[in-house]
């Protein structure tokens, strides 16, 4: 295999890593843009909605069906716990000074992963993910699984979906002008506590998604799984210019493709350091991130 | 006058409370246990745990030891080195137990040795394989043999059984075990006339292999061996064979439990392991039959070495005929027993000299994947 196939795959491989992460960030960047909070427990919501595939793949088998039914049961239960912690941890602090927020969010985040530790059902210790029997697709030399594929095409649907929703219905019309200016959106008659509540629900529903597609690809599921994704989305949505939708999905891509090629071609231990240090980069030339530019564009 | 009184009262109840307790502590020997119940490796914690409780059982129904009741004191440590110190100083400070084993991997033991031998604890690990385990001096033992034999038997096997001369490792910079193994089968397999084409790592927690396993597949190993516990090896598998990779994958004793925690990909692997639960040896029988009536399942590797572990400690204190820790150290040095998985003999270091088996992942009868006995390798 020589240097240009060798990249090639690498390419394969960040691209699907980086698809995930994109998916994550996505959720971390509209809950900022419209309340200014930085969701720490997001993560976590990826491991609730990895769980929640998890339990209807363990009891119907995987088939293509009860993959897309993982996946609505994952989306809606993860929705619907959003907008539960939105309701009941963030919603009393909204006026309070963003710092109390923030420290609750890494509450709920503790809260979350301790919890699944103690619920029967979930428990601490690592279960195997019901995953479809890896198919390969070779290219020439470059070898897709169809793990990677349906990683890949799961997340792009998605981001089309969210990209309609916000840009092209009168609810994504709203979210937008509560991120622009929430009293003014209040006094133009938008119900604002529906509007962040839907945005909880739609960035939970999405880390859901990612958490079955994590779980898919790489097949196990604990309480601590969220961690180090969300951790990397959060990098990955700073990256990209938090606030912005696109540049969370960039952001996503680049440091997925960012760790794989560190991986591949320096270190495996450099990995997260230059990943980190491409954050750091970007922060100091342009500290909004890659994409993050005037208020109009946030939600 | 009545408030006096109850003060009294209190004070008298208190005193017979205390009594009470200090006539039960002179009572039992308490011995503690550290094993990772939760977390990563469990299914190793809770079975070793669930054998040493079943030896202590059958001792104190045989009359205990010097006398007395033995009562066993468990410890999680979630696989963490941290929780091991910790559990370690709660288990010597407040339950003051007479000796310790664990922890059962080897960064965990290794975070209390040092620790064991200044306070003069005699701590007897299960299943710690890595060299340096025992270093820290006469007070550190072990039921298993050790990562520079392990590594070796690996290496043999590959190139002797498995005619292989191209090797690819991949392992786990962070973690001692993986590493000790690492070094020891690349030293033996480049020695017996092989070549380690490509030698790649990750850190703990790692999920993501992809972009390694596609440098290891550019240098087209014919075995690529993989020193980790069960649960990462799954996930490596699948990405193995998800990269087009169908060559054999072997390990050593951290796959143990494979069979139970990954799907087809590791059909045709290889490991080295301490027993067979299949083997006729009466020992082996005996244990395996006790265990499953017990708990219902066949035991792994890691509980017949705690059941051993357990019964070396005791047997130790019986000789040693005192709770004195020189002389119980001194009793573990004579050691000389048929156990479960096999001779237990130990050398100046403090390693039992045993044999390893090699076990191969097959799918049964029954669609389920199990394990078929591959062959034997001795020191």
């Amino acid at each position: 295999m020589g240097f240009l196939h060798e990249f090639l795959q690498q390419m394969v491989n960040g691209i699907s890593l980086g698809s995930i992460y994109a998916l994550l960030a996505l959720g971390y960047t509209m809950v900022y843009g419209i309340v200014k909070l930085i969701n720490f427990a997001h993560g976590d919501i990826l491991m609730l909605g990895a769980f929640g595939g998890f339990f209807v793949l363990a009891a119907y088998g995987v088939t293509p069906l009860t993959f897309i039914l993982a996946l609505l049961v994952g989306m809606l239960v993860c929705a619907t716990v959003g907008i539960v912690i939105e309701k009941t941890c963030y919603k009393p602090l909204r006026s309070a000074p963003r710092i109390n927020a923030l420290i609750t969010a890494i509450g709920v985040s503790i809260f979350i992963e301790n919890g699944a530790r103690v619920v029967k059902a979930i428990g601490p210790n690592p279960k195997q993910f019901p995953t479809f029997k890896t198919v390969n697709f070779p290219i020439g030399d470059i070898n897709i699984s169809q793990i990677q594929i349906i990683v890949f095409v799961v997340s792009i649907l998605l981001m089309f979906l969210l990209t309609y929703i916000v840009n092209y219905t009168k609810l994504g019309k709203a979210m937008r002008a509560v991120s622009f200016d929430r009293q003014a959106a209040y006094l133009m008659g938008i119900n604002v506590d529906w509007i962040i509540s839907f945005t909880f629900a739609l960035g939970s529903a999405l880390a859901a998604a990612a958490g079955i597609l994590f779980a898919s690809a790489y097949p196990q599921v604990e309480p601590y799984m969220g961690i180090i994704p969300g951790l990397k989305a959060f990098v990955a949505a700073v990256l990209g210019g938090i606030g912005s939708i696109p540049g969370a999905m960039v952001g996503g891509f680049i440091m997925g493709i960012a760790e794989t090629l560190t991986k591949g071609f320096i270190s495996s231990q450099l990995a997260d350091a230059i990943a980190f240090g491409i954050l750091i980069l970007i922060l100091v030339v342009k500290p909004s991130g890659i994409l993050g530019k005037n208020v109009s564009e946030k939600v | 006058m009545l408030k006096n009184r109850l003060f009294l009262a209190g004070i008298i109840l208190v005193l017979v409370f205390s009594l009470i307790s200090g006539c039960n502590e002179s009572k039992t020997i308490k011995i503690g246990t550290i094993q990772p119940i939760s977390g990563q490796v469990s299914a190793y914690g809770i079975q070793t745990r669930d054998a040493i409780a079943l030896a202590i059982e059958e001792i104190n129904a045989n009359g205990g030891v010097l006398g007395k009741q033995i009562e066993l004191i468990v410890e999680d440590d979630e696989n963490s080195p941290e929780k091991t110190t910790n559990a370690f100083k709660k288990l010597t400070a407040k339950d003051k137990v007479v000796a310790i084993i664990g922890a059962l991997t080897s960064k965990c033991t290794l975070a209390i040795t040092k620790e064991a031998q200044a306070k003069k604890v005699v701590l007897i690990t299960s299943s710690s394989t890595n060299d340096t385990v025992t270093d820290a001096g006469e007070f550190i033992f072990r039921a298993c043999y050790n990562d520079s034999f392990q590594g070796q038997v690996n290496a043999k096997f590959a190139y002797e059984t498995l005619k292989a001369r191209k090797a690819a490792i991949l392992y786990d910079i962070t973690n001692d075990y993986s590493k000790g193994l690492m070094s020891n089968f690349k030293s033996k397999f480049e020695e017996l006339g092989g070549q380690i084409v490509a030698i790649e790592s990750y850190s703990t927690g790692d999920k993501d292999f992809n972009a390694q396993l596609t440098k290891i597949k550019a240098s087209q190993p014919e075995v690529l061996f993989i020193p980790d516990y069960y649960n990462t090896i799954s996930l490596i598998a699948k990405q193995v064979r998800g990269q087009g990779m169908t060559i054999p994958m072997m390990g050593g004793d951290g796959w143990d439990e494979i069979t139970n925690n990954a799907g087809d990909e590791v059909i045709g692997c290889y490991y080295s392991n301490h027993y067979s639960p299949d083997s006729d040896d009466a020992d082996v029988q005996a244990f395996v039959q006790k265990f499953r009536e017990k708990h219902k399942i066949t035991p792994n590797a890691l509980a017949a070495l705690g059941y051993d572990a357990a019964y070396i400690l005791v047997d130790a204190i019986a000789k040693a005929g005192s709770l004195d820790p020189v002389k119980i150290q001194q009793a573990m040095m004579e050691t000389d027993k048929k156990m479960v998985t096999g001779q237990i003999r130990f050398n100046e270091k403090r390693n039992p000299i045993k044999s390893a088996v090699m076990l191969k992942v097959v799918k049964g009868s029954d669609g389920k994947l199990t394990t078929e006995y591959a062959g034997t390798v001795n020191p």
